[in-house]
């Protein structure tokens, strides 16, 4: 397992690498002159030289993807062209908006997936089943800003029951006001979550019912639902670590639309904000972080299934 | 006198697919008494593992038993709920499956699965359970049990999976134990040492087995009687010595034909049946085996009687009941004897 | 791809109530869009009617804030969502088609460095980049349904080479070989026809997906530009007006889930159909 493990560890870093020279690429392609963000209208041609040379862009590409390169494994990722903030610090503060909606729609998904898609699976085609896959089909058809904006039509502006915008009520400052205003785009994003997972979860139980060891354990005169809950759970969870580690992507960037609707103050805004203001440092910031957390998620969804599953103790 | 565990009576099985319903078992019936052990025989979609299910009431949609009975100590065994076959699954009667590479869930340790059987049928109490199993693999020839029960599936080989699906199988006594092929998917060397253990069963014990099996060799060193099954009936059934010495059915010959002869001196050839099995969703109104039987004659095209051909031996054919019919005028002629 | 094979499917897809409907659906909205002429009303004629008028016999789907008719702006708006969808599905099928027998056919350092190139590009946010080069390039249709292909290729591309490998190894195809089929010939003559039952799942998958990305890029204001109109920018406009008139947001918003739903019913149906073994016991 160490060496599986370690393996895997190598892999990561070419496709980092890899990404990047992409992300480099795209900063390079990106049309506008970055030097023109430092320019004021009475300074002179030669300052814009100097400022372009300080900057090292008069220099070759690989050399200037090297300084980047150094700069951002410094943490540096450069500042804002509209506001002059570093790109790293601003990612930072919205951070916590971004995760906090995002991992509690994950794990609301996760929780309610779990049961709604084993149930889905151990009574195939019965109406239970035919229930439970109808709204998972919704869940994966629903346009979700129309599903947000649906419920905000409902909740907000004729129920007045839950905010519409943003994550807090000005000069408020308790918990149960962020939670108020997180009611809906949680929902909203936890829907769009659950409707793959359960799929998922439904199709695989499916498949583990159909294993040797299922029908085997009817024989020994187990029920249903201890085979269901003590021997097919484990098969079922297992691929959702996997599941987990591809959803670390879109926790940042997977909110683009959903936060956008709301005016959630989180990564995804400051994001649509960054394209609409061509704000070429702050989207790169973004890409490459969320990249940076798909690749490393990936890699913690695969080291944590080496260690839970037995069987990859053996084979290394 | 012995006691009559197991009856089954005309029993009809079939499964619906898209294409109409598949008549896997077609009208059996048998029996099975206290100790003995059966040997059920026949090639693959004879509707052996199917009768093993029913048995057990393990047929699941889209399969349902459309006819018949069966008694297990004297109680119709189809009325029963659900609740009270789970209590006799596993506990009076259990099973061992073909592949012991699939039979046990690979992410749980072997101590656990067989600790939830014990736990389950005796009551026992987890440290009790554990003794329990520890002394059960020790019994199905598995040194170093403790250090064992705490390793997962993937850490035994196909030969130790199996005697520890045995073990699984006899932790509660079973009245009877269905063994469905299971040492088909084993070594040679392997496949003898697990024959053993089934000797040794049946040779300490009085629980009865249900020998399925396709391999007439397994048949020959462990079972007393055997039933031979095709097309999703039952061809013959007799002792063992009975079928093997004197067959009767034509299917049966062509069985025993196609098998290897050990210690007659000179190689002998192996004569293959010839054809294929019959297809059970439109199954032949006549004997199943008529089209590929080497005596079929017009006759063949009707659905033959059971003939017993001599005490406790009875043959699905033509061919007995014209001998037996020739007999009846001659009651005085002492055995049934049939040469070609 | 063989006569059973199809006739399964034929059986799968009308004994499915689901898959009828979906069909029927999806034959209805084509249809809408194909003859969205004929609709009496002009998609961007203002005051075809009073601004924000509710739906009613002259007006099914009401007017819009500038009076325009809701139904045939819908009709167009369809147009431009299943063109994109059709075009953008065929282009990367087509693209994940070529890199996945490609690299399923000749293996070694070839598949190597196409699925690392693969793994790459999966490692980016794809609706960020989305978003990026649809500000980079201009958006037109033409462009956005090249956008869309670019990022959508890359699941095909891993079925048809998963598919490719195993069909490589079947006898027929290693006789074919064998004989002296030149690679080309062996792609064209022995793999594709093969593959075509992942390509249509994959493909059907695909156009669902294809739509679900243009309505969400125009519902950000990047997708296609006023004053045509698709349902996502539809939905766009309808936000500000949601309090007043509702069901501007009502109409285009369950338009896009009815058409992206018959696709995924129709995807699954497929699959199932396909491939018989699927579902037998």
């Amino acid at each position: 397992m160490r060496q599986m493990i370690i393996r895997r560890l190598l892999q990561t870093i070419p496709l980092l690498f890899f990404v990047s020279i992409v992300c480099f690429a795209m900063i390079k392609l990106a049309p506008g002159d970055p030097v023109l963000s430092f320019v004021t209208p009475n300074m002179h041609a030669d300052d814009i030289e100097r400022i372009r040379h300080n900057l090292g862009l008069d220099r070759p590409a690989y050399i200037q993807y090297l300084l980047w390169l150094k700069q951002l494994l410094q943490g540096d990722l450069g500042y804002s062209l509209v506001n002059h903030q570093p790109v790293l610090g601003q990612i930072i503060d919205r951070l916590p908006a971004t995760a906090g909606l995002m991992g509690s729609a994950i794990l609301i998904a996760v929780l309610l997936a779990i049961p709604l898609g084993l149930i889905a699976g151990a009574n195939r085609n019965r109406w239970i089943d035919k229930i439970i896959n109808l709204i998972a089909y919704i869940g994966i058809s629903v346009p979700l800003f129309w599903l947000a904006i649906l419920l905000i039509y409902i909740f907000a502006i004729k129920l007045s029951l839950l905010p519409s915008m943003g994550m807090r009520t000005i000069g408020e400052e308790s918990i149960g006001d962020v939670l108020r205003h997180g009611i809906l785009p949680c929902s909203v994003l936890a829907f769009g979550f659950l409707a793959g997972y359960v799929r998922y979860i439904r199709s695989s139980t499916i498949g583990q019912l159909k294993e040797d060891y299922v029908q085997i354990q009817y024989a020994f005169g187990s029920n249903k639902w201890t085979i269901l809950f003590r021997h097919v759970i484990k098969h079922v969870l297992l691929p959702i670590i996997t599941l987990l580690g591809m959803s670390m992507g879109d926790l940042v960037a997977g909110a683009i639309v959903t936060e956008t609707v709301f005016s959630w103050p989180g990564i995804g805004s400051l994001g649509m904000t960054a394209v609409r203001g061509m704000d070429y440092p702050i989207i790169m910031g973004i890409t490459l972080f969320s990249s940076l957390l798909l690749i490393l998620g990936n890699l913690a969804a695969d080291i944590l299934y080496a260690i839970v599953d037995p069987r990859m103790k053996v084979k290394g | 006198m012995t006691e009559r565990l197991l009856s089954v009576d005309n029993l009809k099985v079939s499964f619906a697919t898209r294409d109409g319903d598949n008549q896997a078992v077609r009208g059996i019936s048998f029996h099975i008494d206290k100790g003995e052990t059966l040997g059920i025989v026949g090639e693959s979609g004879s509707g052996k593992s199917v009768t093993a299910r029913s048995i057990m009431s393990l047929i699941s949609s889209p399969g349902r038993i459309t006819d018949g009975s069966i008694q297990f100590r004297g109680q119709d065994c189809l009325t029963w709920s659900e609740k009270e076959w789970r209590k006799l699954r596993g506990n009076r009667i259990s099973m061992i499956f073909q592949d012991p590479m699939t039979s046990l869930n690979p992410l749980k340790r072997i101590g656990q699965q067989l600790t939830e059987v014990l736990r389950r049928h005796r009551g026992l109490d987890r440290q009790q359970a554990n003794n329990e199993a520890e002394r059960l693999l020790r019994e199905v020839g598995i040194s170093d049990a403790k250090t064992r029960l705490r390793q997962y599936p993937h850490e035994f080989s196909g030969g130790m999976r199996q005697r520890v699906m045995i073990a699984m199988a006899l932790s509660c006594q079973p009245d009877l134990l269905i063994a469905d092929e299971p040492t088909t998917a084993l070594d040679a060397t392997i496949q003898a040492q697990i024959l053993d253990l089934f000797k040794n069963l049946k040779q300490y014990s009085d629980t009865s087995i249900a020998l399925i099996t396709h391999d007439l060799g397994v048949v020959a060193q462990v079972c007393t009687r055997v039933i031979v099954m095709y097309g999703g009936l039952i061809m013959e059934e007799g002792r063992v010595e009975d079928i093997f010495y004197r067959p009767q059915h034509p299917y049966t010959k062509g069985l025993l034909g196609s098998l290897p002869q050990r210690g007659s001196g000179s190689r002998e050839r192996l004569v293959p049946i010839e054809g294929t099995p019959p297809n059970l969703l439109a199954p032949p109104s006549g004997c199943p085996f008529a089209e590929r039987c080497p005596q079929a004659f017009a006759r063949c095209a009707e659905m033959p009687p059971i003939v017993e051909t001599e005490k406790g031996h009875y043959s699905m054919c033509w061919l007995s009941h014209q001998a037996a019919t020739a007999d009846n005028h001659d009651l005085t002629s002492e055995g049934v004897e049939h040469n070609e | 791809m063989n006569q059973t094979k199809w006739n399964h499917l034929k059986q799968e897809l009308f004994s499915s109530k689901p898959g009828i409907a979906a069909l029927c659906l999806l034959i209805v909205l084509m249809l809408g869009a194909i003859f969205a002429f004929l609709s009496p009303y002009d998609p961007n004629l203002m005051n075809a009617g009073k601004p924000f008028s509710t739906p009613d016999g002259s007006h099914w789907f009401g007017t819009d804030d500038y009076g325009r008719d809701y139904f045939a702006r819908a009709l167009y708006g369809g147009r431009v969502s299943l063109l994109v969808g059709f075009a953008s599905m065929v282009m990367a099928t087509a693209i994940g088609v070529a890199v996945g027998v490609i690299s399923g056919y000749f293996g070694g350092w070839i598949d190597s460095l196409l699925m690392r190139a693969l793994d790459v590009i999966s490692s980016i946010p794809s609706f960020l980049v989305l978003l990026l080069l649809s500000v980079f390039l201009k958006p037109s249709v033409g462009n956005i349904i090249v956008i869309i292909a670019l990022l959508m290729w890359m699941n095909v591309a891993r079925i048809v080479r998963a598919e490719t490998m195993s069909i490589k190894e079947r006898e027929y195809v290693l006789y074919a070989r064998a004989s002296g089929q030149g690679a080309g010939g062996m792609i064209l003559l022995h793999i594709i026809p093969g593959l075509i039952p992942v390509i249509i799942v994959g493909a059907t998958n695909n156009i669902a997906s294809a739509i679900m990305m243009e309505s969400s890029l125009s519902f950000l204001g990047f997708g296609v530009q006023p004053p045509n109109a698709t349902w996502g920018s539809m939905l766009n406009s309808a936000q500000g007006y949601i309090a007043q008139a509702p069901y501007l947001a009502l109409f285009p918003g369950l338009l896009i889930l009815l058409t992206v739903l018959s696709f995924n019913v129709l995807g699954d149906i497929l699959r199932v159909g396909l491939e018989p073994k699927l579902d037998r016991r």
